[in-house]
């Protein structure tokens, strides 16, 4: 029980640390897994490649080697960042492979007929895709994206063996200290399970109100 | 699409043969900085019996001894990737604790034993002794044993030759240095010496490749350790400054078999007068050019 | 896929004439631009010395080779051994939740919910370093908790999506509950959610790279030894470059595995009382009702 009390400000340095992580990874995530999803239904060809081999790439791999091929591989080409953008780098690259799918099979889930409509209406590309298409499509992509984002949180714990500053590497801290190691870990659980149902519930409210069953 | 995946899908299969196949060489790739020409015998002392010690007859009926080492260590405990023989001093060490004990050379497996999980091996018998800078502290000596000292390191810095600024760990403000995530020594200057500027990697080695790449100034970590490294390349790196910490270096024994413990440091305190410490010393650690220490006094303390 | 835009979607029309050229222009820029970016890389690659002798010819040796193999073998044993565990925890657990007993069921939720939320990796180092297991055991425990978890969400799914006149029909018949689930229900459970299964398999096969991480001497672990040792000149990236492209291919195979059996299900008549699952992973978004 002490362990926590005594420790708040580690645990406290630990589960921003994961936070952080999770934040500006998912941001990293989202924007690229747009991106991606956007090259993946575009009708020229070479950008339709590029999408499918970025995701088929980096869903295929374990992301253990990524990060030790970005955190202790990139450096060699001169490129020396601090470890958390190393590690959100190669998060967010991962994940974005995912959300590129969930974006893409929502953008597949709007029937052709309301492209159709607003183009034969004279709607250009952009207002097609603003008005139209997006809203539709965002309804039905929040429950998988709020699932990658989930696995996301959890995923951070890995960025702990590469020494980034995150809750699961505080036990190493705490078990040379001698505290009783399981208490510790109860106490790294309570703090993912606070995250990941932190982020369900977001996505809870988010479907309450702009949910449509798929 | 199915076609470029067949063909992918044929080409790891290829590689994953041709690996199989093993068209490879045997023996081991060239290694780096200067290799001993005649690592030291130590006489067998056929005969030797401990029966009141639970480990020692157990290895005995087994046949070998198992003895937990380091593998990424250089010339202190290292396992060379292509063949998996291990060398070093601290292996000098176990081989020559192995002769005293009656055992033959080629009787001793050494195992790779990660720092967090020393105690549990030895705890619960997966080793028979751990021989790999396994430094004394009295928290340690409530889970285990421990033989010796047979080494005095402390921590120390490493920097390359042609710099001239560093003498000491107080020369390091506003200079980066590095050691390993977590680790004592790491502890140590982010306590002591704040104004130096932290980087921590999980291992040595990658640290001291960005000592010279220039992307840090000074390694740093028990002198030991550094010494191994400086003798990879001598003539890039140098060892600098007095160690400004105490770490004992000790052979981990079960906490129970005080007999074990005593017949150590006996075997010990025998190769420590007979010349045999000197020479593996100078046929490991020595080659990065430092003359040998003399060993440190032995301590008995008393079965608890 | 033959003419590559030759239907309408939902964001743009057939192409026009003026709207294919505009397209082969993006076309011819965009593979310009990959192009440059491809070979900026292999100049780099170049200029920082990837490609000496020194640290490609380790991997000539056949002690090196070797390494590489054990390491490559553990890793399949962990995975082996974790996907015939998480099989079975996940029927298990599965057959928990849709008991009728409510502590049983209330036991297996909790359960399932749990370990879903949970990071593998806190589990696995729980296990290593807390409950002072053996790398091995402690990676395969901590694998088969976290998919065993996910495939009982999975089968559960399979068997609520059976057609409920396939349930009924059995017990007009005069089956019993046990009987029902193992004869009918199962049997078209799982045909129908085997593209899932084998997705969350992939899933495990990536995640026994975490091995690496307790000190289990897995694929990731043998190249590490290989790529920090000073000897051979650090050679990161060489390693990386043999080691991926195994990684990735194991992955690749069974998740196009997956996909071949969705396909082949789907014609399959056996699975007219229930849909094929596409072949993507089992969501972990605690708490959902429905996947």
């Amino acid at each position: 029980m002490d362990v926590l009390t005594e420790n708040w400000s580690l645990y406290g340095k630990g589960f921003l640390g994961t936070v952080e992580l999770t934040v500006y990874a998912s941001i990293l995530a989202l924007v690229l897994g747009f991106v991606m999803a956007s090259f993946r239904v575009a009708p020229v060809g070479s950008l339709r490649v590029i999408g499918t081999v970025w995701v088929a790439v980096l869903r295929n791999t374990p992301l253990t080697l990524l990060f030790f091929a970005v955190l202790l591989g990139l450096p060699r080409f001169g490129l020396v960042l601090p470890f958390q953008v190393f590690a959100v780098l190669a998060l967010g690259c991962y994940t974005s492979a995912f959300i590129c799918e969930a974006l893409r099979s929502g953008i597949n889930t709007v029937p052709t007929g309301q492209g159709e409509a607003a183009r034969s209406l004279g709607m250009s590309f952009g207002q097609t895709l603003g008005n139209v298409v997006l809203p539709q499509a965002f309804r039905s992509v929040i429950p998988p994206v709020g699932s990658t984002l989930i696995a996301l949180a959890k995923n951070s714990a890995i960025a702990g063996a590469f020494s980034v500053t995150e809750l699961l590497g505080t036990y190493k801290t705490l078990n040379e200290l001698g505290y009783s190691i399981i208490w510790t870990f109860v106490w790294i659980a309570v703090g993912y399970l606070i995250i990941t149902l932190a982020i369900s519930a977001l996505f809870n409210v988010l479907e309450k109100r702009w949910g449509v069953a798929r | 699409m199915l076609r470029t995946r067949n063909i992918a899908a044929v080409l790891v299969c290829l590689l994953i043969a041709a690996l199989a196949v093993g068209c490879g060489r045997e023996g081991s790739p060239p290694v780096k900085g200067p290799k001993a020409d005649e690592l030291p015998r130590y006489k067998v002392d056929t005969g030797f019996q401990l029966p009141e010690s639970k480990t020692w007859k157990k290895a005995e009926k087994r046949g070998y001894l198992v003895v937990g080492a380091k593998e990424d260590q250089p010339y202190l405990g290292e396992k060379d990737p292509a063949t998996g023989v291990y060398s070093g001093f601290d292996i000098e060490i176990a081989r020559m604790m192995a002769a005293s004990l009656g055992f033959e050379p080629d009787t001793i497996r050494f195992r790779t034993i990660a720092s967090a999980n020393r105690e549990t091996a030895l705890q619960n018998g997966q080793i028979d002794y751990y021989v790999g800078t396994y430094t004394i502290n009295d928290m340690r000596k409530k889970l285990v044993g421990f033989a010796g000292p047979y080494y005095m390191a402390g921590q120390g810095l490493l920097v390359r030759t042609d710099e001239n600024d560093i003498h000491g760990p107080q020369d390091l403000a506003g200079k980066t240095v590095c050691s390993a995530a977590g680790s004592t020594p790491y502890q140590r200057i982010a306590a002591d010496y704040p104004e130096a500027d932290l980087v921590a990697y999980d291992t040595y080695s990658i640290c001291v490749d960005n000592l010279l790449t220039f992307q840090v100034d000074a390694v740093t970590t028990d002198d030991a350790i550094l010494l191994g490294f400086a003798a990879k390349a001598p003539d890039e790196m140098k060892v600098v400054g007095k160690p400004f910490s105490e770490e004992p270096y000790g052979i981990g024994v079960p906490r129970s078999d005080n007999a074990l413990r005593l017949a150590l440091d006996d075997a010990l305190e025998e190769n420590e007068k007979n010349g045999n410490w000197k020479k593996a010393f100078e046929a490991t650690l020595g080659l990065s050019g430092v003359p040998a220490p003399t060993p440190p006094p032995i301590d008995r303390y008393p079965a608890s | 896929m033959t003419h590559a835009t030759a239907s309408a979607t939902a964001l743009y029309d057939i192409p026009g004439p003026v709207t294919r050229r505009r397209h082969f222009l993006y076309g011819v820029i965009s593979t310009a631009v990959i192009l440059g970016l491809l070979a900026w890389i292999i100049y780099l690659l170049f200029d920082t010395d990837q490609f000496t002798s020194a640290k490609w010819t380790p991997f000539t040796y056949k002690g090196i080779q070797e390494l590489l193999l054990r390491g490559l073998g553990n890793t399949l044993k962990a995975f082996a051994y974790a996907a015939v565990l998480s099989l079975a925890l996940g029927a298990v657990l599965a057959v928990g939740r849709l008991s009728v007993h409510k502590p049983v069921r209330w036991v297996s939720t909790v359960l399932v919910e749990f370990f879903r939320a949970m990071p593998v990796l806190v589990m696995i180092f729980f296990i290593f370093v807390a409950l002072k297991v053996q790398p091995l055991p402690a990676l395969v425990a901590g694998l088969t908790l976290y998919n065993g978890s996910v495939l009982a969400e999975v089968f559960r799914t399979g068997i609520n999506s059976v057609e409920r006149g396939q349930g009924e029909a059995a017990y007009a018949l005069g089956m019993r509950k046990t009987q029902v689930t193992t004869h009918v229900l199962a049997p078209q459970a799982v045909r129908a959610m085997l593209p899932t299964i084998i997705s969350q398999l992939v899933v495990a096969l990536k995640d026994t790279s975490l091995g690496y991480l307790i000190t289990y001497e897995e694929f990731l672990h043998a190249g590490k030894l290989i790529a920090s040792n000073l000897d051979y000149d650090l050679p990161f990236i060489p390693v990386v470059m043999v080691i991926s492209p195994i990684y990735i291919g194991m992955c690749m195979l069974l998740s196009w595995f997956a996909t071949w059996v969705a396909r082949r299900e789907r014609r399959n008549p056996k699975t007219e009382g229930t849909g094929v699952a596409a072949a993507e992973p089992g969501t972990v978004l605690p708490g959902r009702r429905r996947q």
